[in-house]
């Protein structure tokens, strides 16, 4: 295996490593269909400063900035042509987002729509409107809450002090509301150990009164600012045209997505901070294929479905 | 539902005739009078001289071999001129081998599911993507029962259904598949498919009407274009019940006019048949009884994961 830290991979697409080999380029994704049009909502700009966090946000990261309601509205009128079959909003945390609540009524009107968010920042005068929105529209409305774990013990080492009782008590509010939040936990913990996570987890979900817990756990995705805590990947940990041999494509976020961002339109939602993730202004330029050349296409390619609401086979289905 | 039709009685389709795959089915679909060279065969329902072709369109039988057998005599006794089944041949019910010579017998046109192309070709997982364990439990026990119990003989007939099929009808294209057009495993729920993407999805697969199963729920909605309405459906499953209370199950007719002036509708179709004995045989078969729960009280009790907010809200798990 190369030794971490050799030469990354060159404009060409091709890499040398110590071991002398010269890997082939990363093989190419085409967008299949643009199923899921995302809006990196509020950007880079979020309340909490989490350490496993792939794109670095927080409050003072300004490298993406919130994207308005007019230009919101744009995107959704132009996205009908493509066919867009849901929506998804994330950032930063976009309940900082004062237009939010228009936001997604806007949305439900064409389509599905989730949003993902740290449960922390769930303002009555915000969540009341989206509540109404929600009911009225024929389509689904999911609210993800990002929650490492069972405890504060697991959890707020990653997020923040008193996190872990904030996020529940935003969980609560979910549900008085009538959403059936999903709840999505990082795996911080070691892989051994996710059965017993899981248990714990779903009890303490019980608890609190979420009496039919929806969990969904996600892999570490080591870049940003996770990569200093947890690990960076292996050289070796690249995708390659073998293995999307009898691999369902259709898994990887970017042969059905793209994300709108205040500096244009990228691959995918967890590649912002990587320039050649950057596609273009406009979907039409977006629609190319795209090189899976970051290790964190590894874990996608691993993992599958990673940023969809349900599901994932991966590699493998057993 | 569909209101019942005195006036439609006697069945158009074959009494033993096997399916038949993809090559094939348009040809035998106009032989059971699904097309306009078989008009005769055709009723005019409504007493205004516009002839209608009617079919009978089963989702997911999940080896729900009673309530088969209840829908053939329903959809029949509804004058259907033709039967199709989406395909999901097994899973979830007993004995397997006995949904085969129903659809047989009655000369059903199938298409291949997924669960089907995974009996078929030996293959460790139903491929419906559970990430929970529980469901993932579940699905296993049911995936190895129905593999277990599926003879050799008809997991060759599975492997040679067709994937989808396209019939052409009062000048209307009709296409049959499993999950959707594109993917045959692919979930099209009510509340997370929108109309612009069913709009795509006619266009790009040139398509008046779409029918489809895999999620388990009926549902359909008019796809608006600059050619006139098009039509999705979701016929739902004769497997299970639809999460809804109620131990019945559902499937889909489709009248299309041989008029194309007149639009094709689908009514959906309830059905009431012997769940209290595909229980006991479920039980006798050692099946888990979370399923035999499902059947009895008409609430879905596994495999949850994949459903979204809203339809889960609508359940009792």
């Amino acid at each position: 295996m190369p030794a971490r830290g050799s030469p990354g991979v060159h404009g060409d697409g091709t890499a040398t490593v110590p071991t002398g080999y010269v890997a082939r380029p990363a093989p190419e994704v085409p967008l299949e269909h643009l199923d899921q049009l995302w809006f990196q909502v509020t950007g880079t700009i979020c309340n909490l400063r989490c350490t496993h966090c792939f794109i670095s946000c927080a409050p003072d990261n300004h490298t993406f900035e919130f994207l308005s309601l007019e230009e919101v509205r744009e995107w959704l009128v132009r996205s009908a042509t493509w066919g867009v079959k849901e929506y998804y909003f994330t950032g930063g945390e976009p309940f900082m987002h004062v237009d939010l609540p228009a936001m997604l009524a806007e949305t439900l009107e064409r389509g599905p729509a989730t949003v993902l968010t740290n449960g922390t920042l769930l303002p009555e005068r915000a969540l009341a409107p989206i509540t109404r929105a929600a009911r009225a529209s024929r389509y689904s409305l999911e609210i993800r809450v990002s929650i490492d774990g069972p405890s504060a013990e697991t959890n707020d080492p990653i997020r923040g002090e008193g996190t872990f009782e904030r996020a529940l008590d935003g969980v609560r509010t979910l549900l008085d509301a009538g959403f059936l939040p999903i709840i999505t936990a990082t795996q911080v913990w070691e892989p051994a150990r996710d059965e017993d996570v899981r248990r714990e987890f779903l009890a303490r979900l019980r608890e609190i009164g979420y009496a039919r817990p929806r969990l969904k756990i996600l892999p570490s995705l080591r870049i940003g600012r996770e990569a200093l805590r947890a690990r960076g990947y292996a050289d070796d940990e690249r995708v390659t045209e073998e293995m999307l041999a009898d691999y369902d494509r259709r898994q990887l976020l970017c042969a059905t997505s793209r994300v709108i961002t205040s500096r244009g339109v990228y691959a995918c939602p967890i590649l912002i901070d990587s320039p050649a993730a950057r596609l273009g202004s406009t979907l039409e330029q977006a629609d190319r294929p795209v090189r899976l050349e970051e290790s964190a296409c590894h874990t996608c390619w691993l993992h599958g479905a990673i940023c969809t609401n349900h599901g994932g086979i991966g590699r493998d289905v057993t | 539902m569909s209101p019942e039709r005195p006036d439609r009685v006697a069945p158009a389709v074959g009494a033993a005739e096997p399916a038949r795959p993809l090559a094939t089915a348009p040809a035998r679909a106009r032989r059971n009078g699904a097309s306009p060279s078989a008009s005769s065969t055709a009723r005019a329902p409504n007493g205004d001289g516009a002839r209608v072709t009617r079919l009978a369109v089963f989702g997911g039988v999940y080896s729900n071999h009673l309530a088969l057998a209840a829908a053939i005599e329903d959809a029949r006794a509804r004058g259907a001129d033709a039967l199709y089944c989406l395909g999901d041949l097994g899973a979830f019910g007993p004995h397997p081998d006995r949904v085969f010579p129903l659809l047989v017998d009655a000369g059903v046109t199938v298409i291949r599911g997924n669960y089907d192309d995974s009996i078929a070709r030996g293959l460790d997982d139903c491929r419906c993507g559970y990430t929970d364990p529980r469901d993932n439990h579940f699905a296993r026990l049911s995936y190895r029962y129905t593999f277990a119990n599926t003879s050799e003989r008809w997991r060759r007939w599975m492997g040679e259904l067709p994937e989808s099929l396209r019939l052409e009808i009062g000048g209307r294209r009709i296409l049959l598949c499993h999950g959707s057009p594109r993917q045959t495993n692919e979930f099209l729920w009510e509340s997370t498919t929108s109309t612009q993407f069913l709009g795509w999805l006619a266009d790009e697969h040139e398509a008046d009407v779409i029918l489809a199963t895999h999620t388990g729920l009926h549902w359909q909605r008019a796809v608006p274009s600059s050619a006139g309405a098009r039509l999705f459906a979701n016929v739902g499953v004769l497997g299970r019940p639809a999460n809804d209370g109620t131990p019945r199950v559902w499937y889909a007719l489709l009248d299309v006019p041989e008029s194309p002036a007149v639009p094709a509708t689908v009514d959906f179709v309830p059905v009431d048949y012997d769940h209290e004995r595909l229980a006991a045989e479920m039980l006798d078969e050692g099946l888990p009884e979370e399923f035999v729960e499902t059947i009895v009280t008409g609430w879905w009790t596994t495999c949850l994961e994949v459903l979204p907010a809203r339809e889960r809200s609508r359940g009792r798990f």
